[in-house]
């Protein structure tokens, strides 16, 4: 018995201590061995470069931000010698000129319509890239008719002058127009009705499109060499993102046709403008559009690189809207056509709204490309952001050694905004896309 | 309905169709109703308003041209330049050159800075897009930044600021910066010694040329040796001997035999600048920087979808026989990455050959800068440069996909 | 093919649209129609061409589009300034895209005969020389030998350069730009030794250098650069009313008739005047203006020497001497043809 007793002396009579958890498998220091320091040749890395960052990073803070000169109204602000301490960036002359780069020499009393462009331009791409938005149709003829019908009158001041010869000319024509589509559809023997409602429909858009832009409504002409800066960088991105997505499509489209002259006509301009350079495209723009055209026809200084970009960016369109409509299960295409649908049925209601949807990633890398490419323009001469920039930059007014590094810096963080919210944005729908297609 | 061969072309087919399917039924329709009319149609307009407009502008051209006395043709090609260069791989002088020299000169700009930034951007690209997926967090994080920062800002912006950068800190000439051994560095560039090849340098040539093939064929061998044997032989270091060893041993023979091959012309300090020596531009430095930083990032991000498209049971197949991680890399993920990552890799060459156009912003004389700068501006013959000039580009692009695609073939799966 | 149609009619109508707004007619009917007269400038050469942040135009050139909108619509502002580089210059006006080009551009026959354009008043009298760093200490531009030279592509600039260091059996490097503001601020950022073009030109893009005073401008002239307002050949009608205008502000000048005193001017007895200034005799009306057309020049814009001394002379930051732009009464090659 007393064995027992004195066994039972044996059991621990107090709790011990719990062991403290194993310190390194949570808390920063385990992190920073598990993810920096988790073998020789990481530790080496990890060193490696952190000295990297230290050698860019301080010196970069340094230039941008504590050396930097905020306030000043001329170049004596910005020169170490008479600022009496080192200077970084500049950017008081940008602060000073932003309404140079924002607006070009616009004139200052009619900005206000340049700001309207841009809170209307904002409207259309949040309306159809918000995939939630109500009536996303109404958004889409905002966007590709309205918008920029506003636009063009709202930055010319619109009042172009047509003259009554231009108005029965169209008067005639648009007649002809809704004869022959009546007369193709008897022949086809449809509804007679409604092929005359798509020509009095196509005539009614056209005719009141012209007939806006005709209209005097009181505005102050701005002639196109005034415009200048972000002004200029946004519309000739809106232009080609406007004009490349229909017509991107339709070039898909004929791509992917069995009719062989336009499957090779469209496989033609696409491989031919994505082999060359954007520049050459604008150069030719440029120097040969007034080659091609009958003598005493001009085209506006501007508005010729805005087809050069449109084209460009149409071909690169092509190809996105092209891997969208091969994504497509044959079944679409085949249960389309056992509903009796035609060609244009078929793709307008059931292909295009499921190809373009997968393919939205694309179109909007496209844009992203197409965006940092306006900076081209500045090189046939058209005043745009850098352009802008540049010009600012021998301004003897401002002349100092940062000015032109703090130009592009600010350009730079111009495009970074703009193109890192477009892919942030492009990303979503990926994932988005991604997660519908889980199953 | 049978396909009737493999040449049968889709109208065919059409039309065979069409024609089993009226022989089933009666013709109740118009004859409009028939795709193939239908196709022919719309095929007959579209040619007819493309003929329209090339034939509008085509005679536009002619008339004002005619009218603006701009001559046509090729012939300017043949007349005296009149312009200097400053940087040429052949020889050109303003009096005794042509614009067709002028074109060559562009040419080869054009080529060498492409084919040096690809080779760069390629290297950087893949070191970056494998950065991406490291497992060190300070690592991959620096790589992400890396490639948002230069996918976001336009690439022109990018040369701009890489020629004032590459300017802006570089002494004047007189105060050139030595980097020993005959090279040195000023804002005119990089300056360094110049081979002089004498006659008898073809020997070294030669030794080269036979290094290339004895190492090809004894790499072959030494695959089937191993494949059979499973033996390995040092593949390494013989082509290392071969190719570079043998051209300097051959080099160390003339020398000896009082031959002397190959001599130096090494850059001296004159009024202004620098005399002989070879220098390389300000201009080519920022171009080729900016090429191949702003390339790499692309690349990187090609590279990076590549591997993660290897599935994870091939990296953990390779580790259960006993891979080291850097073989794995090396021997497993990125052979098969590969099959995925040329495609687009094809184009993001593509698209820095096509880049190097922006040349004509920072002033190095690439093919545009030369040829539809100054060519075009002093001949005035915009139809004719601006043709020769997409040409080039078009058969560069062609040439390269030519060639990929051939690569492309080798390492795809081969189904059997 | 719905979309096709109608991408087409657009297109049509866009043509059409352009059609409709320019027709082929005499220059100076256009530019009445229009309302404003358009007139290709430099992008941007102080003392010549230049625009402020507010789109004003100011300069040499500018002024000579000024006196030809004056003498049109007594107006000196219905003037569309279109800026051009020098790649762009003739192709534009070929095309018709502007209506004169006053943006210091040199004759030379081959332009003349060969481009289809006329330039029948030279406005400026330059040539071509260079600009160095003081601290280099070149006094001579035959000191050159072996420089970097920095200049600006398409134009006759680039091929004098290479004449004139070929002649003298000297070597540089050249190194090219598209605009002139790339080639000044090459040179500016130590690209090269030396920056040339027009004597003109350099005392204006001196102005601005981070640094104006470290800069020199050597005393060689190399070249002849006669600088003369352009316009198409065949239009002598429009090409009479640029040599005119010219014609009369020099004239204007020879007579002592200045902005100030051009109203009382008018009741000169002087027929000279009389007849310049429309008050004898109907001159105007020959090339389809009003005779009061040199009346409006000076009224508006002003005398040769005024306009010179405004924008490139003593009165401005350019501070160039008249030399070879003086009258001819005064060693100058400007010589006003008699309006008679």
């Amino acid at each position: 018995m007393n064995t027992a007793v004195d066994m039972s002396r044996f059991v621990r009579s107090e709790k011990i201590e719990a062991l403290p958890p194993p310190s390194l498998t949570r808390g920063p220091l385990a992190w920073m061995r598990e993810n920096l320091f988790s073998s020789p040749l990481n530790t080496l890395l990890t060193l490696v470069v952190a000295y990297l960052l230290y050698v860019i990073i301080p010196p970069l803070v340094e230039f941008l931000v504590i050396n930097a000169v905020w306030t000043g109204t001329d170049r004596s602000a910005c020169r170490a010698e008479t600022a009496g301490h080192p200077v970084g960036a500049c950017w008081a002359f940008v602060i000073d000129k932003i309404n140079f780069f924002t607006y070009g020499s616009y004139p200052a009393t009619e900005r206000w319509r340049v700001n309207i462009f841009f809170v209307l331009l904002a409207i259309g791409v949040g309306w159809l890239l918000w995939l939630r938005a109500p009536r996303r149709d109404l958004g889409a003829i905002y966007f590709f008719w309205l918008f920029p019908v506003i636009s063009y009158i709202l930055l010319t001041g619109g009042n172009v002058s047509l003259g009554i010869g231009f108005w029965s000319t169209f008067a005639v024509s648009g007649a002809l127009l809704v004869v022959a589509l009546a007369a193709a559809a008897y022949a086809l023997k449809t509804s007679i009705r409604s092929a005359m409602l798509i020509g009095l429909g196509i005539v009614a858009v056209i005719g009141i499109t012209l007939g806006l832009v005709s209209i005097n409504w009181g505005l102050e002409p701005v002639p196109t060499s005034r415009w200048g800066g972000i002004l200029v960088t946004l519309l000739v991105a809106t232009v080609g993102i406007v004009f490349s997505l229909p017509f991107g499509i339709l070039l898909a489209l004929g791509r992917r046709s069995k009719l062989p002259i336009l499957r090779m006509a469209s496989v033609i301009f696409i491989e031919f403008v994505r082999g060359v350079p954007l520049i050459t495209v604008l150069i030719m723009a440029n120097t040969m559009l007034p080659l091609f055209l009958p003598g005493d026809v001009t085209v506006d200084r501007l508005a010729r690189p805005l087809i050069g970009v449109a084209l460009f960016a149409s071909a690169y369109m092509a190809e996105v809207v092209r891997g969208g409509l091969q994504a497509m299960p044959k079944g679409q295409y085949e249960g389309a056509m056992s509903l009796g649908l035609n060609y244009p049925q078929m793709m307008a209601f059931i292909i295009l709204p499921q190809a373009l949807r997968i393919v939205i990633p694309g179109i909007v890398n496209t844009f992203i490309g197409l965006f940092k490419d306006t900076s081209l323009v500045s090189i046939v001469g058209i005043f745009d952001l850098v352009k802008a920039i540049e010009s600012s930059r021998i301004d003897p007014n401002w002349a100092a050694p940062t000015i032109g590094i703090t130009g592009y810096a600010f350009a730079a963080l111009f495009y970074f905004i703009f193109c890192f919210g477009m892919s942030r944005y492009s990303l979503g729908v990926e994932r988005r896309l991604a997660a519908g297609q889980k199953r | 309905m049978k396909v009737k061969g493999p040449k049968t072309t889709s109208l065919q087919r059409m039309g065979s169709v069409q024609s089993s399917v009226s022989q089933a039924l009666p013709p109740k329709k118009s004859f409009l109703y028939d795709p193939k009319v239908r196709g022919i149609f719309y095929q007959t307009l579209l040619v007819c308003v493309v003929g329209y407009l090339f034939y509008i502008a085509a005679t536009n051209a002619v008339d004002n041209l005619r009218r603006a006395k701009i001559a046509s043709g090729f012939g300017f090609l043949e007349n005296t330049a009149g312009f200097d260069i400053s940087q040429t791989l052949i020889s050109f002088s303003a009096a005794g050159s042509t614009y067709g020299d002028a074109f060559i000169v562009g040419l080869l700009n054009t080529l060498i800075v492409s084919a040096i930034g690809i080779v760069f951007a390629t290297f950087l690209g893949f070191a970056v897009g494998i950065a991406r997926l490291s497992s060190n967090w300070m690592v991959a994080k620096v790589a992400m930044v890396y490639v948002e920062t230069l996918r976001n800002i336009p690439l022109l912006l990018q040369l701009l600021f890489w020629y004032i950068a590459v300017l802006g800190p570089l002494p004047q000439p007189r105060d050139s910066f030595s980097l020993g051994a005959g090279f040195f560095l000023n804002a005119r560039g990089l300056f360094m010694p110049r081979p002089l090849y004498a006659a008898d340098a073809w020997a070294i040539g030669v030794a080269f040329a036979i290094g290339v093939v004895v190492t090809i064929l004894f790499r072959r061998w030494a695959k089937k040796q191993q494949a059979a044997t499973g033996r390995q032989y040092p593949v390494g270091w013989a082509t290392l001997g071969l190719v570079l060893g043998l051209p300097v041993a051959t080099w160390i023979v003339l020398a000896l035999m009082n031959a002397n091959p190959v001599s130096f012309d090494m850059p001296v300090k004159g009024t202004f600048n620098l005399r002989g020596g070879m220098q390389i531009l300000p201009e080519f430095v920022a171009l080729l920087v900016g090429l191949t930083t702003y390339t790499a990032a692309f690349i990187a991000e090609v590279v990076r979808a590549g591997i993660l498209a290897v599935s994870k049971g091939q990296t953990e197949a390779a580790g259960s026989l006993g891979l080291k991680s850097g073989q794995t890399l090396r021997l497993v993920v990125i052979p098969q990455a590969m099959r995925v990552i040329i495609p687009p890799l094809t184009s993001q060459y593509l698209n820095l050959t096509k880049n190097s156009s922006l040349a004509v912003a920072i002033g190095y004389p690439d093919l545009v800068q030369v040829f539809m700068g100054t060519v075009l501006n002093q001949t005035g013959q915009a139809v004719e440069v601006v043709m020769i000039t997409m040409g080039v580009y078009l058969t560069i692009s062609l040439v390269t996909s030519f060639v990929m695609n051939i690569y492309n073939r080798r390492v795809a799966i081969v189904e059997r | 093919m719905k979309k096709a149609i109608v991408s087409i009619a657009f297109g049509l109508t866009a043509s059409l649209l352009a059609a409709g707004s320019a027709s082929a007619q005499a220059t100076l009917a256009s530019v009445k129609q229009k309302g404003y007269l358009t007139c290709g400038s430099n992008t941007g050469l102080a003392g010549f061409g230049l625009p402020d942040a507010q789109g004003n135009w100011t300069g040499l050139d500018v002024d000579f589009c000024r006196a030809m909108s004056a003498a049109i619509f007594d107006d000196p502002t219905k003037i569309r300034f279109i800026p051009l580089s020098a790649k762009d210059r003739f192709t534009a006006l070929q095309s018709g895209e502007v209506d004169v080009l006053a943006r210091n551009s040199t004759v030379t026959m081959s332009r003349d005969t060969q481009l289809g354009l006329d330039f029948p008043a030279i406005n400026y009298f330059d040539g071509q020389g260079f600009m160095v760093r003081k601290k280099l200490g070149v006094s001579s531009a035959k000191e050159l030998n072996g420089a970097s030279i920095c200049t600006q592509q398409g134009t006759t600039t680039e091929l004098n350069l290479a004449d004139y260091f070929r002649a003298n059996n000297m070597k540089y490097e050249v190194v090219a730009f598209a605009t002139s503001d790339e080639t000044f601020k090459a040179y500016d950022a130590g690209r090269c030794d030396a920056f040339t073009t027009d004597a003109s030109g350099l005392y204006s893009e001196r102005l601005r250098a981070s640094n104006p005073d470290d800069h020199i401008v050597l005393p060689e002239i190399i070249s002849k650069e006669p600088l003369a307002v352009a316009v198409r050949h065949g239009d002598n009608q429009w090409g009479d009313i640029v040599r005119w205008t010219h014609n009369a502000m020099l004239d204007a000048e020879e007579l002592g008739v200045t902005k100030a005193n051009v109203d009382q001017m008018k009741g000169s007895d002087n027929p000279e005047i009389k007849r310049l200034l429309g008050t004898e005799g109907k001159f105007g009306e020959a090339v389809g203006l009003p005779n009061d057309w040199a009346y409006r020049i000076i009224k508006h814009v002003g005398n040769y020497g005024e306009s010179f001394e405004r924008n490139v002379g003593e009165g401005s930051k350019l501070k160039i001497k008249r030399g070879l732009n003086a009258q001819w009464t005064k060693g100058g090659l400007q010589y006003g043809l008699p309006v008679r």
